[in-house]
């Protein structure tokens, strides 16, 4: 632990790290989030056939994104916690509104248009519910009373179900993970948490019934990627393909057969984990998941050293959100998961998740300069 | 809401924070761990498998698409089918030179600039060891050629090809429709999976609405291939399950007699069988070649039909709304005897005009008939059509009643047929108006709805189906193409059974009074279609319509002379028959036909062919009756 902390302290001290507090941005978590995009359009630009349009077109969205999280960095911890239910409100209410007159696309409901803009109400609820469970909870004793607890469960059910009848399976595991860490991190009890896990798995034949025709073809692929090798399992075919025959040390940048042959399916997208972990191998997958590491527990270091409850709540659910992306998206590259749709974060091509995901280290950095501001 | 300070102890919240904190960690980094297990397994343990199946994915796999399913018409004569016909097609990665490729090709058979560019586009959307077609539709001398040439091209292949075909021609395009190439729009709305290796889907008609059907499901099989990409084995097959047979109700031979019928004429004929809601012909002219549509229409040639006089691919019958005109009136007068607003033997004094009781402007609503038919009932009105008598009628009843008791018939509203997009056409009230409007329903108004004109509107198809329901006495059967599918996996044959629902008269004798009024129209001493009526083997029953385009001032004259043919009057007529026991409805709408008493002779051709077999020439239009 000294050690880290002294390695803090040098670039605590350095010029640009200084530039970066002043306008509140968390220089080590910066840097994290810097090598880990940079990295990405390397793969990207594989992935891509070598294309200098996606990747030009990724680095504007990331330019986006990094303005959005400065931007959201200077927000004061005070505002996100007033705005809390209100954004949640707008949230629930854009929720249904895509239900009832949302744009159609690929099949589901997702994108409300403003005419201005399309968005997906879905994504902003990734931050809005750990928001609003936060500010919920830290009012209150912790650990939370029983009647706190149902009334959590619902604030996180209601977003959760809203999503998954748009139907948008991955946002909606998102979302209920980033509420459900509140929760967690806000001191549910493990007895509580144990008796809900085996609910939960006495739920799932109900769950099942529930699925759409789609969703449960995934689940059986998984199964039995054999079984639809034109459909959804081509996909985990040729993806674990392309991991398996990365070996240890990879293939070599631009030299994986089975990305640069178009034998992987969205390999920009949802799958570009494979492209990575063909061309780079093992040692390449270890270096990449240890930038998610270092990004995850930087973020919990600053949760947990946050001032107040709302503050240490809400950092910890958005570190921990960013996990279960990257652990969805590689589990199902990896074909230990379904195939649900969530990206690799920060890495694969597209624009919605990553200004989402960047508000939320926004976020993270606004808690982090509360506490500075406090004991100053 | 103001900013509250937390609330509790700070150092136990914090202390417990850290506990679940430090718990979240430590299981972030072993389910990391586990993922490393999982990388683990599959590139070190499972690394030869892997990499031999990348070395060798030479194995592949292709998806084998299954046939569309054909279309018959009710006695079993084929309305679309496949074809086999041979394409060009090169496989990418194959080719050596694909500049020279492609010039070399190009003197031995003719490909066109877009050909190549579309092949180009094709290629980019495609693996590079899947064949990509580059010239369709080969003709025998071609394929010679290229059977020659072959050596000369590396990766160069001709395939067989099943595609689809229309043996009818342009006639009943519109109910069948066509299929054309699966565009990006389309793509994203399909389960690209099942339409790998299939690339056309229903565009328009029952091949689009029935597309689920006909297409089948995708089979495929893994195929091992040399180093030049030939195929040597097949190492396992799942084959495709063809798409399932349609059988229509539609009578190909009526359906050309109806075609024939309107001629050169702009119109639509819909002919329906009463009692089974099945469509017997629904024919929409000026018409066009479906086959055109297939392998893909040029620019030029799909300018030209868009900008065709008579607007040959506007669905008439499906999307034209007209005013019904007169054939309304045998609905407003059952509308009136059923609401004992007038009884059957009421006579109305017609003066060749009516003026609106209270009305001070004393506008004058004419009559087609300047001098007046003098004492009417009702089966002088509907045989004669006087417009005095319903505007009598009307004004007593009120626009409300009207609408509701047409709306029993489904005006203003989707017939349910099999086809998409489907006009709902418009049934006026004071709602309706009030909410479009935003005014309030005029007197006036009242009376010109009685007729058939005003805000009124009707497809083609709605009027065969209202003439349906007439028949049926209130029951009212979805109107569909669809008699039968045929399923290819269990050759079991499933039967389509319409929707239904029913209403009733108060007094059910009505109905056979308003038959017994349209009979006249046909076979009565004054009926506006008694010409038709002439020499006929049966009894058929009737109404005919004109629906005026334009309003015509009080004291002006309409001159047909002058008149120019796209502001005439549209010539409407329904009718059905044989009238002891009604077995077909058709309804004739003749754009700019001028007179409905002219469009009855094409609803007898129809039925003179359904009812005696044959298709007696009589001719159309030399006989002109009044209305």
């Amino acid at each position: 632990m000294m050690n880290k902390t002294q390695v803090f302290e040098v670039s605590y001290n350095s010029r640009l790290a200084r530039a970066l507090r002043v306008i509140n941005i968390d220089p080590i978590l910066f840097l994290g989030i810097f090598l880990l995009t940079a990295a990405g359009l390397g793969i990207l630009y594989s992935a891509g056939d070598g294309s200098i349009a996606l990747v030009r077109a990724q680095l504007v969205r990331l330019g986006l994104a990094f303005f959005v999280m400065v931007v959201v960095a200077q927000i004061p911890q005070r505002q996100l916690y007033l705005w809390a239910p209100w954004f949640f409100a707008l949230g629930i209410i854009l929720l249904i509104l895509v239900l009832t007159s949302g744009d159609v696309g690929k099949g589901a409901q997702r994108w409300l248009d403003l005419y201005v803009i399309k968005f997906q109400p879905s994504e902003m609820m990734k931050l809005i519910t750990p928001m609003m469970l936060a500010w919920y909870l830290s009012e209150r004793p912790l650990p939370p009373t029983a009647k706190s607890l149902l009334i959590s469960a619902v604030l996180v059910i209601v977003p959760t179900v809203l999503i998954a009848s748009q139907p948008d399976l991955g946002t909606s595991i998102l979302v209920a993970a980033a509420g459900f860490f509140v929760v967690f991190l806000a001191g549910l009890r493990w007895r509580v948490l144990l008796g809900v896990a085996l609910a939960g798995l006495a739920f799932i034949p109900v769950l099942w019934q529930l699925m759409h025709d789609y969703q449960k073809q995934r689940v059986l692929t998984l199964l039995d990627p054999e079984s639809d090798p034109l459909g959804s399992g081509y996909h985990i075919i040729q993806s674990k393909i392309a991991i398996g025959s990365g070996g240890i040390y990879g293939k070599g940048w631009l030299n994986g057969t089975q990305s640069q042959l178009d034998f992987l399916p969205e390999r920009h997208t949802d799958f570009i984990f494979a492209v990575f972990a063909e061309e780079f191998g093992m040692m390449g997958a270890i270096v990449l998941l240890s930038l998610y590491v270092f990004i995850i527990l930087r973020s919990l270091y600053i949760a947990s050293r946050a001032q107040d409850s709302f503050g240490r709540l809400l950092a910890g659910s958005l570190g921990l959100t960013f996990f279960v992306y990257l652990f969805v998206n590689v589990g199902m590259v990896s074909g230990i998961l379904p195939v649900v749709g969530v990206p690799l974060p920060l890495v694969s091509y597209g624009g919605t998740s990553m200004v989402t995901l960047m508000a939320g280290f926004g976020m993270l950095m606004s808690i982090n300069s509360n506490r500075r501001l406090l004991s100053r | 809401m103001a900013y509250r300070a937390p609330v509790g102890d700070y150092s136990s919240d914090s202390r417990l924070f850290k506990r679940r904190a430090n718990v979240a960690a430590l299981i972030c980094v072993l389910m990391i761990a586990g993922l490393f297990v999982r990388l683990a397994k599959l590139q070190i343990v499972e690394y030869a498998h892997f990499s031999n199946l990348s070395e060798n994915n030479r194995v592949r796999l292709m998806a084998l698409p299954p046939n569309r399913g054909l279309i018959y018409d009710r006695n079993g004569v084929i309305l679309a089918e496949n074809r086999p016909t041979f394409h060009l097609e090169l496989i990418p990665e194959q080719v050596d030179d694909l500049e020279a490729t492609l010039k070399g090709l190009s003197e031995i058979v003719s490909l066109s600039a877009r050909d190549v560019s579309e092949f180009r586009n094709a290629m980019r959307a495609h693996r590079s060891f899947e064949s990509i077609s580059l010239r369709t539709r080969l003709d025998d001398v071609e394929v010679a050629r290229l059977a020659v040439n072959r050596h000369r091209f590396p990766g160069m292949d001709i395939s067989a090809r099943l595609t689809r075909h229309y043996p009818q021609g342009e006639s009943a395009v519109h109910a069948v429709g066509y299929v054309g190439r699966i565009n990006e729009k389309e793509l994203e709305t399909i389960d690209q999976g099942n339409y790998r290796g299939t690339s056309h889907i229903g565009k328009t008609g029952l091949e689009k609405f029935y597309e689920d059907e006909l297409h089948g499901t995708v089979g495929h099989q893994n195929v091992e291939v040399n180093a030049e990409g030939r195929v040597l084995k097949v190492v396992n097959k799942v084959p495709p399950i063809p798409g399932n047979d349609l059988f229509l109700s539609l009578d190909i031979e009526l359906q050309k007699v109806a075609e024939a019928a309107l001629a050169d004429r702009h119109g639509s004929v819909v002919a329906i069988e009463p009692q089974t809601g099945e469509v017997l012909a629904f024919a929409s002219t000026p018409m066009y070649d479906p086959n055109l549509f297939v392998h893909g229409i040029s620019y030029a040639k799909y300018k030209e039909l868009q900008t065709a006089e008579g607007k040959p691919l506007f669905n008439r019958p499906l999307f034209g709304q007209y005013p019904p005109g007169s054939t309304l009136k045998p609905f407003v007068g059952l509308a009136g005897l059923e609401a004992g607003t007038v009884s059957g033997d009421e006579e109305v004094n017609c003066k060749g005009h009516y003026l609106l009781p209270g009305d001070e402007t004393r506008r004058k609503y004419r009559d087609w008939k300047k001098e007046g038919h003098g004492h009417t009932d009702m089966d002088d009105a509907i045989e004669q059509s006087c417009d005095v008598y319903f505007y009598e009628l009307a004004y007593r009843m009120g626009i409300d009643r009207i609408h509701d008791f047409l709306a029993k018939f489904n005006f203003g509203q989707k017939t349910g047929i099999d086809l998409y997009g489907e006009r709902r056409g418009l049934l006026p009230s004071r709602a309706w108006k009030k909410k479009a409007h935003k005014t309030i329903w005029y007197p006036g108004e009242t009376l010109i709805a009685g007729i058939g004109q005003g805000y009124m509107l009707t497809t083609p198809l709605q009027l065969a189906a209202a003439t349906a329901t007439l028949v049926n006495k209130g029951v009212k059967i979805q109107p569909h193409f669809l008699k039968s599918i045929r399923l290819t996996e269990t050759a079991a044959t499933e039967i389509f059974e319409p929707e239904e629902s029913r209403f009733s008269l108060r007094y059910p004798r009505h109905w056979d009074d308003m038959f017994r009024a349209m009979k006249k129209v046909v076979h009565g001493t004054w009926g506006t279609a008694r010409a038709t009526g002439w020499g006929m083997k049966y009894k058929m029953a009737g109404k005919t319509g004109t629906a005026q385009v334009f309003g015509i001032a009080q004291d002006e004259e309409y001159d047909e002379e002058t008149v120019a043919r796209k502001l005439r009057d549209h010539g409407l007529f329904i009718s059905f028959a044989p009238y002891e026991a009604p077995n077909i409805a058709v309804a004739v709408v003749v754009d700019n036909g001028e007179h409905g008493s002219w469009m009855a002779p094409i609803a007898r051709k129809v039925i003179d062919y359904h009812l005696l077999g044959i298709n007696k020439k009589i001719s159309i239009g030399g006989q002109a009756d009044d209305e």
